[in-house]
């Protein structure tokens, strides 16, 4: 498989805390890997130095062959990498529909159109329409975000990322939060873009990641500390030591 | 989640315009010239205001230095008119290029800034224009700049104030006008979307400044025709236009007559500009009437007065 995205040496400080400490990781196309670790150990830091919001001190990142270390995160948007956030973060005023056609104006190009009204445009109400449906939220699409249930405001953060028609997927913490019947209809979701789109995922529910996950890396202290097959990392004894512990 | 097609806020909008453009006919019948000046004042006002409302309601950004577009205009049509420039086209083309160029270039750096310092860094700017007026020794400084007479703008002879006034609620209806439609196109929804959450439109790939800087270019050329009107208006400009307590008004129009709704900086304007001038008439300490009635309205009404009167779907 195509490496799609390729970190390397990425190194982050806050104060004297290394929150990532020359971090390797690379992610193949139509791959699910998921980052574990402790709380602390540095998985949104990461995921965020790879979207953007924060700049590495050192190392490189590659995504579909381009350094985009220095890249703004609007940029690599463009270029094909969508993140949905562990605190839900949506436009709390808008309605569903008019957050998904946010996305759809996002991936349609530049909005400097001044003239139409983009609240009844087919162009823009049709893909976002499809892109609520696809995380079965397309009969909830009139409601305001603020009353939308938080399961429901939690798979309007993938609905959002997924109408980018993303090469990546940067998912932190889908589940954060949910029910079991959110999580498992979450779950199911995710288990359908499997292959379609690539996937970093930070997730603390363990039977997401070993149901979902093609490779997963452990992260502790801002350090991978072991990084295969879901199988190799149930069994490496370091893991369990560090983090899986007795619930392994 | 659309508003029906004979809303209140329709209704209400129609009526006053409709009020606004029978003015000029209580004027005249009554030989009451004075509400012709003042409600060409207020129009003026709301016209400054509406603009404001583009980028402080829409955008969020709280600029504390409108005032300066509107001294840009007023002195871009002063100076062309006291170098003999008498083509109103001229004059008041020069004011809304020199405004929309001075909004670019203080919206460039302003913008790099949020919060508190974009209130302060775009007052600190008003300040300095407003300083430089005064410093123009050849165009009256402190004392300001006359300017001798109006021209005609195609069919509209500027010497008749009726006539002025109307071209100033034509500019006002217009203005009104391109501002809903910029609100409702991809480019409004944009602004707004950064507004309420910035971290979101950039992770979906939208970069927030420029379509702010774009918002406050408009905003301030727009502002800018409203000084040309005033100076027009007057026959006169003056530093006084661009002091900072100018600004402040503009924003109390606009956060009275209800933030992102356009048409309520309009009615913002006409209740404080017409507030003051009858509290005036009762007592010189009107403020102090004026200040909590401003509290009240802030307090109860979180859409301003156009929340109460166009209701839930304004």
């Amino acid at each position: 498989m195509a490496e799609l995205l390729a970190v390397s040496g990425v190194t982050k400080r806050f104060g004297g805390i290394a929150a990532s400490d020359g971090v390797d990781l690379t992610v193949a196309s139509g791959e699910c890997h998921a980052l574990i670790g402790p709380n602390g150990a540095g998985k949104t830091t990461l995921i965020s130095q790879v979207s953007g919001e924060l700049k590495p001190d050192a190392g490189r990142i590659v995504f579909l062959g381009r350094d985009i270390t220095r890249e703004p995160a609007p940029k690599r948007s463009r270029a094909g990498l969508a993140r949905s956030f562990q605190v839900t973060c949506l436009i709390p005023s808008f309605t569903a529909l008019e957050n998904a056609t946010l996305a759809i104006q996002a991936k349609q190009g530049h909005s400097f159109s001044f003239w139409r009204d983009a609240r009844n445009d087919a162009r823009l109400i049709g893909p976002a329409m499809a892109a609520l449906s696809r995380v079965g939220l397309d009969a909830r699409a009139g409601v305001p975000v603020g009353a939308l249930a938080h399961g429901e405001q939690r798979a309007l953060e993938i609905a959002l990322a997924l109408a980018l028609e993303p090469r990546l997927l940067l998912l932190d913490e889908p589940m954060a939060g949910m029910g079991p019947a959110d999580a498992s209809r979450m779950i199911a979701l995710l288990e359908s873009l499997k292959g379609s789109v690539a996937m970093l995922l930070v997730e603390h529910d363990m039977d997401a990641v070993f149901r979902l996950a093609d490779r997963i890396s452990v992260l502790v202290y801002g350090k991978v500390i072991a990084s295969g097959s879901p199988d190799q990392v149930r069994a490496d004894a370091e893991v369990r030591r560090a983090y899986l512990g007795e619930a392994a | 989640m659309r508003s029906p097609v004979i809303s209140r806020a329709r209704i209400a909008t129609v009526l006053l315009f409709a009020l606004l453009a029978l003015v000029p006919v209580y004027s005249t019948l009554f030989s009451a010239p004075f509400y012709l000046t003042l409600f060409a004042r207020v129009m003026i006002f709301a016209l400054a205001a509406v603009s404001l409302d583009l980028v402080l309601g829409f955008g969020g950004l709280v600029s504390f230095g409108h005032a300066a577009y509107l001294g840009v205009g007023a002195y871009a049509v002063g100076i062309l008119a006291y170098h003999g420039v008498d083509s109103v086209f001229v004059l008041w083309g020069a004011a809304i290029l020199a405004s929309a160029l001075v909004a670019l270039f203080i919206g460039a750096i302003s913008l790099r800034t949020s919060g508190m310092y974009f209130i302060m860094i775009t007052l600190a700017f008003a300040q300095m224009l407003f300083y430089l007026a005064v410093s123009l020794k050849a165009y009256g400084g402190d004392d300001g700049l006359p300017i001798a007479k109006r021209g005609t703008l195609g069919p509209f002879d500027l010497k008749s104030d009726v006539q002025l006034y109307y071209l100033i609620l034509i500019a006002l209806g217009l203005a009104l006008y391109l501002g809903h439609r910029i609100v409702g196109s991809r480019f409004g929804r944009v602004l707004e979307g950064a507004k309420w959450n910035e971290r979101r439109a950039v992770a979906l790939g939208l970069a927030p400044y420029r379509y702010r800087l774009v918002a406050f270019v408009i905003s301030g050329t727009v502002c800018g025709l409203a000084g040309a009107l005033l100076a027009t208006l007057t026959n006169f400009v003056s530093p006084s236009y661009m002091a900072w307590t100018r600004s402040g008004e503009i924003i109390v129009m606009v956060v009275l007559g209800g933030m992102a709704t356009l048409t309520g900086p309009v009615i913002g304007a006409v209740v404080l500009l017409v507030l003051e001038e009858v509290l005036a008439t009762l007592t010189i300490h009107w403020m102090l009437i004026l200040g909590p009635i401003l509290v009240l309205v802030v307090l109860f009404a979180r859409r301003g007065l156009w929340g109460w009167i166009a209701g839930r779907h304004g």
